[in-house]
């Protein structure tokens, strides 16, 4: 009994935790892995075979600026990093020229 | 260093002065060519909204320049514009190079693509791999 409490006990005070960050961590990573399964590797631009994201494109940025005005990033939009760069670089672009908000309230 | 450079400038036109814009196109134009640059393209995109306010204006005229050269006469045109009262905004993008990446990579797209059906005749090569990709997930 005394053992198995300290076992317990140290499993709790050292890798307390880490154990308890790791049982949050696997069933959400289980959970939003599966989504996250479907819907990686969809690069919208890969799948287009866009090789330049023009600041100018409003229409097409606008769907990577959610309400609030902020980029999409990459792990919901999907997009290789590669084309997550350009369309950053683009929005950013777009914005100082005022063709897209920099935040909406 | 030896080759040209594009740009692509767009610049906001204050929106009461509509009347000015194709002047002011024909002068900044006129600038470029003085300094020895080449426009390539000079269009009015039009009046739009802008995304937010700049000096009170909510609204403003776009023009797009395609301007090929040195480099020299875009330091030259961004003075102007600088100084400019009519010029709400503007930005100056080199293009050449992003574009000729872009052209690589279709090249190579293009290369592949012909390729492909050649190379396919191999699946003992990829026989393995997929059997590991179907593992994983």
């Amino acid at each position: 009994m005394s053992t198995n409490y300290e076992d317990r006990q140290r499993g709790g005070g050292g890798g307390g935790y880490d154990s308890d960050d790791d049982g949050d961590r696997r069933p959400m990573g289980g959970r939003g892995g599966g989504r996250r399964m479907h819907r990686r590797r969809v690069c919208r631009f890969c799948i287009d075979k866009v090789d330049l994201i023009d600041f100018k494109d409003v229409r097409l940025l606008q769907n990577y600026l959610p309400e609030r005005g902020k980029i999409l990033p990459r792990r919901i939009s999907g997009n290789c990093a590669t084309h997550q760069r350009m369309l950053a670089e683009a929005i950013k672009r777009a914005r100082n020229i005022a063709l897209l908000p920099y935040t909406t309230d | 260093m030896e080759t040209k450079r594009q740009y692509e400038v767009v610049f906001i036109v204050d929106p009461t002065a509509d009347e000015e814009v194709p002047k002011l196109t024909e002068s900044f134009s006129q600038i470029i060519t003085d300094q020895g640059g080449v426009v390539t393209k000079a269009e009015t995109m039009g009046k739009r909204q802008l995304a937010y306010e700049i000096l009170h204006h909510k609204d403003g005229t776009f023009v797009l320049l395609e301007i090929e050269g040195s480099g020299r006469e875009i330091a030259e045109l961004e003075r102007r514009m600088r100084v400019n009262d009519r010029v709400l905004r503007y930005i100056t993008v080199r293009v050449d190079e992003d574009r000729r990446r872009a052209e690589k990579l279709k090249a190579r797209r293009a290369r592949k693509q012909a390729k492909r059906p050649e190379r396919h005749g191999g699946p003992s090569r990829r026989g393995p791999q997929m059997e590991f990709a179907d593992a994983g997930e």
